[in-house]
């Protein structure tokens, strides 16, 4: 009676499983590779060296925000202050750098300091004032930034940036902005940081279980105060690049660009409940974002428009997700 | 093929893989109304896998399953509920901030009729204490707020929403495991009452003395394959498991006693959450000590302030007569000391992680390399000797551990603390939830870090255990230390009666 094995006709083929693993590991990657083919047949001057590299100085800035964003992503948070601790960086380099004539090295300086301290004060928050959740403070300190970078300068703009600090955002090396270079060299740092060092790999741990990380002696706050100060850091960086570009520093820099920055983390396949998340995927996302918004200036698609459809493709990638983890885990 | 009609349900042939894992290879089930059908195989033997597809919640790759004569097709939980298949999970699935009769009724509210989509408050209350009152609880639980509520009490909830639901099968996977005795008991009387009521009941355990008392048929898995389905009362226990592991098992508790040295730790005062005064004790080399005890007696909150889990409390904690200092878990990391949490969902695991840094993750200072970068290869390695020590099923570090079985998670969660090459481990329930064989390899385990000249301590709610492996006992009722037993003194009555402090 034993050890009868009875075959049925339904019977599942197992064929189809590489192509399924292969799927959930370059899920996002593929969707950016349709999306450009798609592009390259609705517009001839997709495909083109010029544009290509255009597509790549356009996603520096929100690569440089959604790499920092991916830290505190993984720990189960979010940090919403980048767009705002992006332009009080800014603006603090331009009344250093230009305003009062100081050397180029100490404003760009400040201009990472003032992104990182705003970082770290959003992990003080989280972990000394034990804030409940750091969408609250990160929402504050937003709100505070933003205000601040608007009373500096009443408003006014800032313009007229030395060469040096302008390098980053403007030169090129042959055709290749200087400024998608750097994301290269973070995008490599940062993959190393979160793979092969211990700080880096108790991020995940925190993300996957807080309570089980710290009864491994995993000292929880202050790998949370590192997420949020890299995270500002990146702010401030994401900020030298875009002075760089636009050769001036305004108040109302970088609103709303935590969205986006979010956007590429999560269509990049991290998870918002932590624990989940990769650096080349991150990558991904942001490239996604990029390639869409210049496809759809191509097609001369309005900005209204393309609000939209960027909205649909967020619900739509994480929608891909969910099925794909489904799957997954019924399989 | 054609379903026997007195059979509540009949699963023929069941398979189900994931990826290259072939979990179940063609298992037959049948169930019949009233009887208590045990399920017994060792972890990772497919017990929870074929239970998961009964209830909607994996689906089949092939085989059928019948329900009351008929083919059932079983694709979501709903359709399992509707037929009258109710689960209660290991994991409770319960809302703690919810009342209990608004946890029974979740889902399903009851509405008042006529008046649009009011909920029908006192309807259901009435129903939640008539199912409350079925397994001899007091109808006033009904009103109360779960979260207020014991474990074991929390599980009776599951099982009146079962009861309200006129489920026909209820599931039960290993649901004594974080139960007091006095929980325990009510369990055992609840399950009666059902099969008394013709209710059929699967029931998955790794013990085998409940199963004797509650079983009817038992039916034991092995390498994916149905092996017998036999009747409980007249067949041996000791052949069930040799059916389950293939082999006899020569003993069941390895002791081996050593030569006693010099005191090795020693807590001296120690604060305790939720205790009426400070608890000491100490702990010689060559010793395992024990610390029995009822569920709520404080030995976990014990093992905590020891390790610094909560926030600093005062007390001494010496080891080799030198005082450490802990003020959080990584300073009694850092002193040498262990603690392998009892709840490894909660505090042990990262359930998306792979097996080989969930091993790794409370030891990670060893694999850092002068470049400050972690080896990668060096953690492999490692993780892969405890997995083979330990015999983790499947073997293979790469999988994350949501997908291990729950004892072969509970391997890791042991893994992970001998990785940190600590001198004093604190196991607590080590045990629970791993099955027979498996036991005896944490046992042995244990005699190992002795003979290593490791401190050895064990909290258990298993008295067998208890008394099978350690060399004194410990054992405390209301957060004291009430008795202090060398094991030739160690009686049952004796420890029962210092635990509940009669
Ligand atoms: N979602 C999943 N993905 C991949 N493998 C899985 C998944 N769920 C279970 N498995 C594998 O299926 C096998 C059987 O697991 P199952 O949980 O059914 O064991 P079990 O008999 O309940 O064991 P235990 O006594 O330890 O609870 C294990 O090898 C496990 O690793
Ligand atoms: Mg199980």
């Amino acid at each position: 009676m034993s050890q009868v094995v009875i075959q049925t006709e339904n019977e599942v083929t197992k064929k189809n499983r590489p192509l399924k693993k292969l799927l959930s590991k370059f899920g996002p990657l593929i969707g950016l590779v349709l999306l450009s083919s798609v592009l390259t047949l609705l517009s001839d001057k997709f495909l083109t060296v010029n544009n290509i590299m255009n597509i790549a100085r356009q996603s520096t800035i929100n690569a440089l925000l959604a790499i920092g964003m991916l830290l505190p992503i993984l720990t189960a948070g979010i940090d919403l202050s980048v767009g705002s601790v992006l332009a009080i960086s800014v603006m603090f380099m331009g009344i250093v750098s230009v305003n009062l004539g100081m050397s180029p090295i100490v404003g760009i300086l400040v201009c990472l300091l003032m992104g990182a301290g705003f970082g770290w004060l959003n992990g003080i928050l989280l972990t000394k004032l034990r804030l409940p959740h750091p969408f609250i403070s990160t929402l504050g300190t937003m709100n505070i930034a933003r205000g601040i970078a608007l009373i500096v300068t009443a408003a006014a703009p800032i313009a007229g940036f030395p060469y040096m600090i302008q390098f980053l955002g403007r030169e090129f090396v042959g055709p290749i902005p200087v400024s998608f270079l750097l994301v290269i060299v973070v995008y490599v740092i940062f993959h190393i940081f979160l793979t092969r060092t211990q700080t880096g790999r108790y991020i995940y741990a925190i993300g996957g279980n807080p309570e089980a990380a710290r009864l491994s002696g995993i000292n929880v706050d202050r790998v949370l105060i590192i997420v949020y100060t890299i995270s500002g850091l990146m702010a401030g960086l994401a900020g030298l690049v875009m002075v760089g570009r636009v050769n001036s520093a305004f108040p109302l820099a970088g609103l709303s660009y935590e969205l986006d920055a979010i956007a590429a983390v999560i269509i990049g396949g991290a998870s918002f409940l932590g624990g989940v998340g990769t650096v080349w995927g991150t990558l991904i996302g942001a490239l996604i974002i990029a390639v869409l918004r210049n496809g759809l200036n191509l097609l001369n698609v309005s900005a209204d428009f393309q609000m939209t459809v960027i909205g649909a493709v967020i619900i739509a990638a994480v929608y891909v997700d969910v099925l794909r983890q489904r799957k997954s885990k019924k399989s | 093929m054609i379903a026997h009609a007195e059979n509540l349900l009949e699963m023929k042939g069941i398979k189900k893989s994931f990826h290259q894992n072939h979990v179940l290879k063609g298992i037959d089930l049948d169930v019949k109304a009233g009887e208590v059908h045990v399920l017994l195989g060792e972890n990772g033997a497919g017990k929870s896998t074929l239970i998961k597809i009964l209830t909607g919640a994996y689906q089949k790759d092939a085989g059928e399953i019948y329900w009351e004569g008929q083919l059932a097709q079983l694709h979501t939980p709903v359709d399992a509920i509707k037929l009258g298949i109710a689960t209660i999970y290991q994991e409770l699935n319960v809302i703690p901030h919810l009342k209990v009769y608004e946890n029974i009724f979740l889902g399903r509210e009851l509405k008042k009729k006529g008046k649009m989509s009011l909920l029908d408050r006192k309807a259901m209350l009435e129903e939640a204490k008539r199912c409350l009152q079925m397994l001899g609880q007091s109808p006033d639980l009904a009103d109360q707020k779960l979260g207020d509520l014991g474990i074991g009490q929390q599980q009776l909830v599951e099982i009146a929403k079962a009861l309200a639901l006129e489920a026909k099968l209820i599931i039960m996977d290993e649901p004594t495991s974080s139960l007091s005795a006095k929980e325990v008991e009510q369990l055992y009387n609840c399950v009666e009452q059902l099969k008394a009521k013709g209710i059929a009941i699967v029931f998955i355990s790794h013990r085998l003395e409940e199963i004797k008392r509650l079983g009817d048929r038992i039916t034991i898995l092995r390498d994916g394959f149905k092996i017998e389905t036999l009747p409980v009362k007249t067949t041996d226990p000791d052949y069930w498991i040799e059916l389950m592991v293939g082999r006899t098992l020569d003993e069941k508790f390895p002791k081996q006693t050593f030569p006693l040295g010099k005191e090795g730790f020693r807590v001296e005062n120690i604060e305790v959450a939720g205790a009426p005064g400070p608890v000491s004790f100490s702990v010689r080399y060559g010793e395992i000590v024990g610390i029995a005890g009822l569920v709520g007696a404080g030995r976990t909150e014990l093992a905590r302030a020891i390790f610094g889990a909560d926030p600093s409390r005062n007390g001494k904690i010496f080891i080799d007569g030198k005082e450490v200092k802990i003020k959080s878990p990584r300073d009694a990391i850092d002193a040498g000391i262990a603690f392998i949490t009892e709840d490894r969902k909660g505090e042990g695991l990262l359930l998306d992680q792979k097996l080989d840094f969930n091993i790794v993750m409370a030891n990670m200072k060893k694999f850092k390399k002068k470049s400050r970068l972690i080896d990668l290869k060096g953690i492999r390695e490692e993780a892969q000797r405890f997995i083979k020590e330990l015999k983790v099923r499947p073997d293979n570090i790469d999988l994350n551990a949501r997908n291990l079985s729950g004892g072969n998670q509970q391997k890791v969660v042991i893994a992970k603390w001998l990785c940190t090459h600590a001198k004093v481990f604190i196991f607590d329930e080590p045990t629970r939830g791993i099955d027979v064989g498996a036991k005896v390899e944490v046992y042995r385990l244990m005699n190992q870090l002795v003979v290593n000249g490791a401190i050895v301590i064990m909290i258990s709610s298993e008295l067998p255990e208890i008394l099978g492996m350690c060399d004194r006992v410990l054992v405390m009722s209301e957060g004291k230390i009430t008795a202090d037993l060398p094991i030739q003194e160690a009686t049952q009555e004796r420890i029962m009666k210092a635990a509940t402090g009669v």
